[in-house]
């Protein structure tokens, strides 16, 4: 790369450097929150001061203190292992949902969207037939079906999440393919599937992108949500759902079984919110993503 | 003298959503238009906005939208192209039959390197290794007078001005050295002086490759500097093909005497420019038409 040389004799003129953008701030704290939760979560056997399941007979319900600085629970085991480890789980099935349903949902999305017509008629009305279905009611159909457990739930998570992912990529399909550089690649030879993957794919993932971090953060309630039935992520692997459960019965005895399970989802949301409100603010202005 | 493109009776129609009975049916966009370009020419197509030019140059490529219905004849180098399969539609276009548009800008996709969308059109084509279609797509931008090639290859779209996307469209138009280059509109989003630099390049293509150029424009002034034989076309309807300077000098058709009248090239400074009625209807042109074949 050549570049050109400044013309010489006058001094360079450097405009002082902007602030970030907004949206660019939110993305960098959000990722910031959420990669000290994820390496916390991902080192938990490593920085967790006890075993997530080892009960302290003599510590029921104990307060804080410096060994177990987020207290006790009702069986003695330390809440702040619990936290790490129930973060592990909760980010590991929300991510995986979300993945997968986005894994999916493109080539639908996208095939929807630029061949048109019957296939999208077909892919369209199948994915609304989902999407009719209340997502609770959704999640627990497929547990009464397959038994709880975390992999059900990531499962449910991602069934529910597929035709929203879909939809958005299918109508940011809609906006690329009428581009001029469509009709311009296929002027040049290009097949359809060429054209879909080089050209509508990179320029229409955007939305997609935004939506699929804004579901992070509702996949990691539901998650909790489901854990907190008893449908989720079952005893005794912890989970941050699982634990606000267990913490309900002692709330006035020993609020720090229940508050500190809560923060931890409270800022794993939060973080995810923020990600994707940033990203939606710079990738999708228009809001395609609802 | 074999013709490169021949239009025989082409005609485009746009099935319409609503077919209510009783109303009348939508007028096709293009009608009855026969013409032939013979090898090496360039071929103007003139008329103002919605007469149907480039329905008819995209109905070439096989791009017009699904509701579009094309009768009659088209023949690429003699062989039918109504009714080609997509298959064999997508290996003749940007092989043997190169199309460029109207904006450039628009026309290159964002998140590829301009050289990379040059190089994907030979690779489209021919199986060549991704360093010699580099190495080519270089040579061609080059061709296409774009100074320190090797280094624009891998900038983004917008990291060039406008006439220069136009140069590297014509640049992937020409990759496979196609025989019939179709250019719709290319000068109209570039300002004078860059117009002209394109237009002098496809001069300078046609002369060094013996492409065939049909060139859609909707300004004389194009037409009177580059093509041998223009075509004018209104509603759809080819209403003269005359040589390049027979149309300026002798006009034959009452519509072209009124387009020629309109354009300010003739017309004293500061006077008022005649203005086409818009109310001219296909019973009009049929009129006009009669009198113009007198």
């Amino acid at each position: 790369m050549t570049t050109i040389a400044p013309p010489t004799g006058g001094p360079i003129v450097r405009r002082p450097r902007s602030k970030p953008h907004t949206s660019t701030r939110f993305v960098i704290t959000g990722v910031a929150i959420l990669g000290v939760l994820a390496v916390a979560a991902i080192a938990a056997p490593l920085i967790a001061p006890h075993g997530p399941e080892t009960v302290e007979v003599s510590r029921v319900l104990g307060a804080p203190n410096l060994q177990h600085p987020f207290g006790s629970d009702v069986l003695g085991r330390d809440v702040l292992s619990r936290v790490l480890y129930g973060l592990r789980t909760s980010l590991l099935v929300s991510l995986t949902a979300v993945t997968v349903a986005t894994v999916i949902a493109v080539p639908f999305g996208l095939a929807a969207g630029y061949f048109g017509g019957r296939v999208d008629t077909a892919i369209s009305r199948t994915l609304d037939m989902i999407l009719v279905l209340p997502a609770m009611l959704l999640a627990i159909t497929f547990i009464a079906i397959l038994g709880p457990g975390s992999a059900v739930a990531a499962l449910a998570i991602a069934v529910i999440y597929l035709p929203i992912l879909a939809r958005v990529m299918r109508s940011s399909t809609l906006v690329i393919t009428r581009n001029e550089y469509v009709l311009g690649a296929r002027a040049r030879g290009a097949g359809h599937l060429r054209v879909l993957v080089h050209h509508v794919a990179p320029n229409a993932l955007g939305p997609v992108i935004v939506q699929a971090s804004v579901l992070s953060a509702f996949a990691l309630q539901l998650e909790a949500g489901l854990s907190f039935l008893g449908l989720g992520t079952q005893p005794p692997t912890p989970s941050l759902g699982g634990m606000l459960a267990d913490g309900r019965d002692v709330l006035i005895q020993a609020p720090w079984v229940e508050i500190f399970p809560g923060i931890a989802i409270v800022i794993a949301v939060l973080s995810f919110t923020l990600i994707g409100e940033g990203l939606r603010r710079s990738f999708d202005p228009r809001g395609v993503a609802e | 003298m074999t013709g490169v493109l021949s239009f025989t009776d082409v005609a485009v129609r746009f099935a319409s959503t609503e077919t209510s009975t009783g109303a009348p049916p939508v007028p096709p966009a293009v009608d009855s238009v026969s013409f032939t370009i013979n090898r090496g020419e360039i071929f103007g197509i003139v008329g103002e906005s919605g007469s149907g030019k480039s329905t008819l140059a995209n109905s070439v490529m096989g791009l017009l939208p699904r509701s579009a219905q094309v009768t009659g004849s088209i023949r690429v180098n003699d062989r039918e192209v109504i009714g080609l399969d997509d298959d064999q539609l997508r290996s003749m276009r940007g092989d043997e039959v190169s199309m460029i548009f109207q904006d450039a800008s628009a026309s290159l996709d964002p998140t590829w390197s301009v050289g990379d969308q040059i190089a994907e059109t030979i690779r489209a084509h021919r199986t060549i290794s991704r360093r010699g279609a580099r190495a080519k797509a270089i040579s061609l931008m080059t061709e296409v007078g774009i100074a320190d090639a090797a280094s624009r290859y891998s900038d983004a779209p917008h990291r060039l001005s406008g006439g220069m996307r136009q140069r590297i469209m014509i640049a992937a138009a020409l990759a496979n050295n196609p025989q019939l280059l179709i250019a719709d509109e290319p000068t109209t989003a570039l300002d004078v002086t860059i117009q002209a630099q394109v237009l002098a390049l496809i001069g300078e293509l046609r002369k060094n490759h013996g492409t065939t150029v049909l060139l859609i424009t909707h300004d004389l002034g194009v037409v009177a500097q580059v093509c041998d034989r223009v075509g004018v076309m209104y509603g759809g309807k080819l209403l003269e093909v005359a040589a390049a300077e027979d149309l300026f000098a002798n006009p034959q058709h009452a519509y072209t005497r009124a387009l020629l009248a309109a354009s300010p090239s003739g017309a004293p400074r500061g006077s008022r420019l005649p203005v086409i009625p818009a109310a001219w209807n296909i019973e009009d042109l049929q009129r006009l038409r009669q009198e113009g074949t007198e």
